[in-house]
């Protein structure tokens, strides 16, 4: 039996009392998700159970049970007290996926800091940005990550404290920075938490949108409700399973999903903290015996093309449950998934923003291929007029979804940036920026983004951001980036661009330009094409028209060009 | 092949190794190893194209193929000859 039980019952009178009751939570008590997290779970009687077990490169394992990430989240938030974070301070964590970012996270959020974690791959601007918005008080890192702080480091003097947490005394330390070694640090088995309450900040996640610098998407506390019901329901995480979601906390997925929903509700969950191979991943199923495994479309399709073959030479049958995030999961996946695995994966859609599930598949309602499901319990949604922001009840036309604020995780803020905020909301409705269909049976259909921001491999990338990195390489005059279709990632970036005089157009330029590209931002922001251009296609009164170039990327009519500046 | 070897080499490591510290060899593990990773792969894949002038299909461009600087260079040579 699943925990959702009947979706129809459930949406019946729902409301989050349910959830607020099984996590002992009144409304005005103190409510803190790193205590939730662990204290609570050793309280429950969990603390020998195991919560994290961590796979490295090589092989490398290290395990945790809920005592000893209680343990260790007290003593980082002990270590970070001491050199004056205080509440509501900006702590980013800057790291691979390894046991010091999981436990790093608890501890910030004990001592009622707010947890900035930030995608390691990025380059030196686009964490100078983040942390510039944020003004950023504290980063902890790893040794192989300091270098792009040092070389930033100039511009930031709201940056007090470098954390190395993995330093090797080889090499010098350099200013502001200090090293936090957690396995010899002294334990700390009396801490005080930071009594914070519903709406204490939490989480300081960035995400991109098609103009501007990137948006710092403010969660609070209470948030753990939404994440703790949606993983009990959605993802069906029973007491007995272990469990893998492969997102990096970097990422929205990774914290809602990677650490708050599961251990929120005491559950074992294992990391592998490795590049991507199929066969890897499933050594890494079989090996631990994975039970629930959420995932992303982009890898789905990457096993999928590594054939299925490779699948029968695992035994993968403790997998009971799959599910997936990030960008609309095809229906051929789906499909293959119940072929070679048993299982199909359940498409949940959400986003920074929303900071927990909004729409999706339930285990014991009929999955439709390719769909994104219905709205969860406590949700109201819907499909919007373009024009007027009114519902559309005409089954299958398309228009904007939109949700109606006030469901636990929602973001309450971007952080300074009041104006975009408040653009988000509309007519009385939350509009996260896609665009969908609702069949007959009330089931909901991506149709596309509302704007021209990318969606690679489940990541969105900011088309301006990556335009405006291109004009600071010599080279580039100008530039317009769009989506280009991608049969792994959905989408990848594309960029054209005119070159300044003396610069020739050739494949040497067009490497150097991407290499560029992907140490200032991010090897996701980094053009997979690009495409040199004698003049972009402009409006007479000088406005890059990206629409016509993707139009053409897409293979799509290029629409109105009476605006064309054609001389 | 170890002319090529270290050619491949010499770029991975200035291109897109972060750790200073960590020293490399014709064989360890640069996908799975997490050094290269997908979308940096598309880069990579382009060097070689524009260095040996050849074309790799993308389906030859496999993240296996590009696991170690070994296996790229096999994969450079059969298009190569």
């Amino acid at each position: 039996m699943s925990n959702i039980g009947s979706y129809e019952e459930r949406i019946k009178d729902f409301s989050w009392e349910v959830a607020e009751k099984e996590l002992d939570y009144k409304p005005g008590d103190v409510i803190n998700i790193g205590w939730h997290c662990s204290d609570r779970n050793c309280l429950k009687g969990k603390g020998d159970k195991l919560a994290l077990i961590w796979e490295g490169l090589g092989g490398a394992e290290k395990k945790y049970t809920f005592n000893d990430i209680r343990l260790a989240s007290n003593t980082i938030g002990h270590h970070l007290r001491s050199l004056g974070i205080k509440n509501e301070d900006r702590v980013c964590l800057f790291m691979d996926k390894i046991p010091e970012l999981y436990l790093s996270f608890l501890g910030v959020l004990k001592i009622g800091a707010i947890a900035q974690p930030l995608f390691s791959a990025f380059g030196d601007e686009s964490l100078h940005v983040r942390l510039d918005n944020a003004q950023t008080k504290a980063i902890i890192t790893q040794r192989k990550h300091v270098g792009k702080v040092r070389r930033i480091l100039e511009q930031m003097p709201y940056l007090e404290h470098i954390i190395i947490v993995d330093h090797d005394g080889k090499k010098p330390l350099k200013e502001r920075e200090t090293v936090f070694d957690l396995e010899n640090a002294e334990k700390i088995d009396e801490f005080e938490f930071f009594p914070t309450k519903a709406e204490s900040p939490s989480v300081l996640h960035y995400t991109s949108g098609t103009t501007g610098q990137p948006k710092g998407v403010k969660h609070v506390h209470y948030s753990i409700m939404s994440q703790y019901l949606t993983a009990k329901w959605v993802l069906d995480l029973q007491d007995t399973d272990i469990y893998w979601c492969t997102a990096d906390p970097g990422w929205v997925t990774g914290t809602s999903y990677g650490i708050i929903g599961p251990w929120s509700q005491g559950i074992t969950q294992c990391v592998l903290d490795t590049g991507f191979s199929a066969e890897s991943w499933y050594k890494f199923i079989e090996k631990n015996k994975v039970t629930m495994w959420y995932s992303a479309p982009t890898a789905i399709r990457s096993l999928m093309k590594a054939g299925d073959e490779l699948v029968m030479k695992y035994d993968l049958s403790s997998l009971r449950h799959l599910a997936s995030v990030g960008e609309p999961l095809n229906a051929e996946a789906v499909i293959w998934s119940e072929k070679v695995y048993g299982k199909p994966f359940y498409d949940t859609y959400w986003q920074t923003e929303t900071g927990s599930m909004m729409l999706t598949n339930y285990p014991g309602m009929k999955i439709k291929p390719g769909s994104m499901g219905k709205p969860f319990p406590g949700i109201t949604a819907a499909v919007l007029e373009e024009k007027t922001f009114e519902p559309i009840t005409e089954p299958n036309k398309p228009g904007l979804i939109g949700f109606k604020p006030g469901w636990p995780a929602m973001m309450r803020a971007y952080w300074n940036n009041e104006e975009t905020y408040s653009k988000k909301f509309v007519n009385g409705w939350y509009l996260p920026g896609d665009k969908s269909t609702i069949d007959v049976d009330g089931y909901y259909w991506f149709v596309g983004r509302d704007d021209d921001v990318i969606n690679t491999g489940g990541h969105l990338v900011s088309p301006f951001e990556v335009e405006s990195a291109l004009l600071e390489h010599d080279a580039v005059a100008e530039s317009a980036v769009v989506a280009k279709p991608d049969e792994v990632n959905m989408e990848v970036v594309k960029a054209f661009v005119t070159l300044n005089p003396g610069f020739v157009a050739n494949d040497d330029l067009e490497l150097q330009i991407m290499n560029f590209i992907r140490k200032k931002l991010s090897p996701l922001a980094m053009p997979q094409e690009i495409e040199y251009m004698e003049k972009l296609p402009k409006t007479r009164s000088g406005k890059i028209m990206r629409r016509m170039l993707r139009a053409k990327e897409w293979g799509q009519d290029i629409g109105d060009t009476s605006t064309l500046d054609d001389e | 092949m170890e002319e090529m070897k270290d050619i491949v080499l010499e770029y991975v490591i200035n291109e897109y190794l972060e750790d200073e510290d960590e020293e490399l060899s014709y064989d360890t593990p640069l996908i799975s190893g997490g050094i290269v990773d997908s979308f940096s792969m598309v880069s990579l894949k382009r060097f070689l194209e524009n260095k040996y002038k050849i074309s790799i299909p993308d389906d030859k461009a496999t993240p296996e193929a590009f696991d170690s600087v070994t296996k790229i260079c096999t994969l450079v040579n059969e298009f190569l000859n």
